[in-house]
């Protein structure tokens, strides 16, 4: 059978099951474009590559499956930089398909050549320059493979034009999968884990840090069913949210600089800290040498090199956390957390945790408006945010119940991912997708809607507008003397006249006393619908690291 | 800082250098020396790495390498059981008065002398950094008028190889 390079490429992603590519054409990955119009594959036409890269990342979040984007070569492949480097740092499967110039052109600084995969080096799991049409069948699925397994990360494949014109011979066999190089993690250490039990068993004061590792790995009612057995805390990372549902008596929130003050408070008073599928990043933990004090850590990860690498645990274990916890379970079935470090840790809860303003004060509370958002959709929706207050505030006031629901950049803290990783989410979602934005991230892959209206994509989009980038604002608040610049945003336009252009249906509200009406006209309209609300410039991110300031005034 | 040598065995392809020592810069870790070949199988290549480092980062460096797709097999040398030497070309200055002290001076390293001018020599060295840098050492006030050196290359004393399985 005769097939020419792109119809190999086309091929070989219905063989892998590749349901949706988000992409944008352009002349060296239009051979590719082409032959998607004849396959099974629908091929979503965004508004900038950022947003393609975005997309496949929302996607591959809600259905676990690999989510593939295509771009042209030079400035469409380098428009997808951000996207990849963000599904790099979040673990999540994406397999990245960009046109290069042809063969003989490439060195010679043609046009629209950039060396893509040399720029995407640092930050891509794996990444193939294809030199030879015949080797494509095995290169895309190498390249599911290498993306969907292990601790996922995206893999990018840069398709000469040339190669994906000429027709080939197309092998008989499917080409088989034999990466020598690349080798799974096989079952966890017995003895790692029976050291892990009897750490367990020792434990006054033991607290879970759960990671993304748990969700990853698709371990979450394992999971939540040793919580049960066992009544340990659980605090997590932003990745974490939702392993046990954030309203769970044991959860006591996320941890690190924008995290709960409980959280952190209980995870320092922990004699035991068993770090589950956690990188242990700055964002979490800043010192390593202070988490560590008084105390033991053992530390879970598939990635063996995440160990050690960040804080050297007193009980390091390489394995899935599955396998981790079928294994460990069974040896800890008979301990039961103290009933006076429960006390003690709910004490804590009720110390820290500040109260939520209800009543109106000419804003929109944004902390009480994610606690309604979660009681009046009971929960039963995705989530994206954008980056900066608005991300802070989803992760500590909505209460996430189930695992993927919240979708955000927790690792490259990308401000322009949440729209479009809603709008790849939404693609396949079995439940309604919520953006939460900031005025300012918003309008970085604004013109994203048009890919929303253009496709009948439905994202229920909540806009928190304070004219400011809000998080930057607190940060020029709280260090640099209130010398607030560059953060004012005066300028942005009417956001319900936007939404208006777009034929989205919109509104406002400004008062806490507007918020169930906003939250049923957004969740009640058919489609998509903007829904903008007034929240105070001065409103606190509400985290540890302000937690304990003073409230804000405006300096002029 | 303690010095390491780490042995990769990695696939034969173009790129993969680049990986490796991309990785090295941008992870922060250092190069104190390098030197690549084919192995008997053509398919594969060895990278010979020296690293300054203690002993958690030599950890670091050798699980962040394990995760490229192209690293096979990764070994941490043990310092006293192997062998490892470097190559040194070495261009010395010479008058006819001096001439005949340096080749004695290369026949006591057991050097080889590879080419000679009125003015000049050539001289081909083996061994491991003691002996290089005891030779430079004897060597350099004549005066140096041009050095090339290789990398360090080694392999472990005994019937130990570096077997096909990067996880045993």
């Amino acid at each position: 059978m005769k097939l020419t390079g792109a119809e190999m490429v086309v091929k070989a992603l219905e063989n892998n099951g590749v349901k949706v590519v988000f992409g944008y054409p352009g002349a060296s990955n239009c051979p590719i474009i082409d032959k998607l119009s004849f396959s099974s594959v629908k091929h979503i036409l965004t508004r900038n590559e950022q947003g393609a890269a975005h997309m496949a990342s929302g996607y591959a979040r809600v259905t676990k499956e690999v989510g593939v984007c295509t771009a042209t070569s030079g400035p469409g492949a380098t428009n997808l930089i951000t996207g990849i480097a963000t599904a790099y740092m979040d673990s999540v499967p994406v397999v990245a398909l960009t046109g290069q110039v042809t063969t003989g052109l490439i060195g010679k600084d043609a046009f629209q050549e950039v060396d893509i995969t040399g720029a995407t080096l640092p930050f891509t799991k794996h990444s193939y320059l294809v030199k030879d049409g015949l080797e494509i069948p095995r290169i895309v699925n190498e390249a599911f493979h290498i993306a969907g397994t292990g601790r996922p990360g995206p893999v990018l494949i840069d398709l000469p034009m040339d190669i994906l014109k000429a027709e080939y011979d197309y092998p008989d066999d499917e080409p088989e999968i034999n990466i020598r190089g690349y080798k799974l993690a096989g079952k966890a250490n017995e003895s790692q884990i029976k050291k892990i039990a009897e750490a367990i068993k020792a434990a006054k004061q033991p607290v879970i840090l759960a990671g993304g590792g748990i969700v990853i790995s698709d371990a979450v009612d394992e999971f939540r069913k040793f919580v049960k057995d066992t009544d340990i805390p659980v605090v997590s990372t932003m990745m974490g949210i939702g392993v046990v549902p954030s309203s769970s008596p044991r959860y006591y929130g996320m941890i690190g600089s924008h995290g709960a003050r409980r959280a952190n408070m209980i995870l320092n008073r922990a004699d035991l800290v068993l770090v589950m599928g956690s990188r242990l990043g700055d964002r979490s933990v800043a010192h390593a040498g202070g988490f560590k004090s008084n105390k033991k850590i053992v530390h879970i990860d598939i990635d063996p090199a995440e160990i050690g690498k960040n804080v050297v645990p007193d009980i390091p274990v390489v394995g899935d956390i599955k396998d981790v916890l079928g294994q460990l379970a069974p040896l800890v079935s008979s301990y039961r957390t103290e009933p006076e470090w429960i006390a003690a840790a709910d004490e804590i809860r009720k110390n820290a945790t500040r109260e939520v303003e209800t009543s109106d004060t000419g804003y929109v509370n944004p902390k009480y408006f994610l606690q309604k958002l979660s009681d009046k959709t009971n929960s039963e929706i995705y989530v994206s945010t954008e980056v900066g207050q608005n991300q802070i505030w989803t992760a500590n006031y909505f209460n996430f119940t189930t695992p993927r629901s919240l979708l955000t950049s927790g690792g490259f803290g990308t401000m322009g991912y949440g729209l479009p990783a809603a709008i790849g989410a939404a693609t396949a979602a079995e439940k309604p997708v919520v953006a939460v934005m900031g005025d300012g991230s918003f309008q970085m892959d604004l013109p994203e809607l048009g890919t929303m209206c253009q496709w009948g994509i439905p994202v229920k989009m909540v806009l928190f507008e304070n004219d400011r980038l809000g998080m930057v604002h607190e940060h020029q608040y709280l260090l640099y003397n209130s010398n607030y610049q560059a953060v004012d945003i005066t300028g942005s336009p009417d956001f319900n006249k936007l939404a208006d252009a777009y034929g989205i249906p919109n509104s406002i509200i400004s008062e806490n006393s507007e918020i169930d009406a906003g939250i049923d006209a957004l969740m009640g309209a058919e489609g998509s619908y903007l829904l903008v609300v007034k929240v105070n410039p001065f409103e606190p991110t509400g985290d540890s690291l302000n937690e304990n300031r003073l409230p804000k005034k405006e300096v002029q | 800082m303690e010095k390491y040598t780490l042995s990769v065995l990695v696939e034969n392809h173009p790129g993969v250098l680049s990986r490796v020592v991309g990785l090295f810069s941008r992870r922060g870790f250092n190069i104190a020396s390098l030197s690549v070949g084919t192995t008997v199988d053509d398919t594969i290549s060895r990278i010979t790495i020296e690293v300054e480092g203690d002993s958690l980062i030599i950890e670091q460096v050798s699980k962040q390498l394990s995760k490229l797709m192209e690293v096979i097999k990764i070994k941490t040398l043990p310092e006293n059981e192997m062998v490892k030497r470097g190559l040194i070309l070495c261009k010395v200055r010479v008058s006819p008065k001096t001439r005949g002290e340096v080749m004695e001076i290369a026949n006591v390293f057991r050097a080889k002398i590879i080419d000679i001018s009125p003015s000049t020599m050539t001289i081909e060295l083996t061994g491991n950094d003691r002996k290089l840098s005891a030779f430079l050492d004897m060597i350099v006030n004549y005066g140096i008028e041009e050095i090339a050196r290789t990398g360090m290359t080694a392999l472990e004393r005994g019937a130990n190889i570096l077997k096909l399985d990067k996880n045993s």
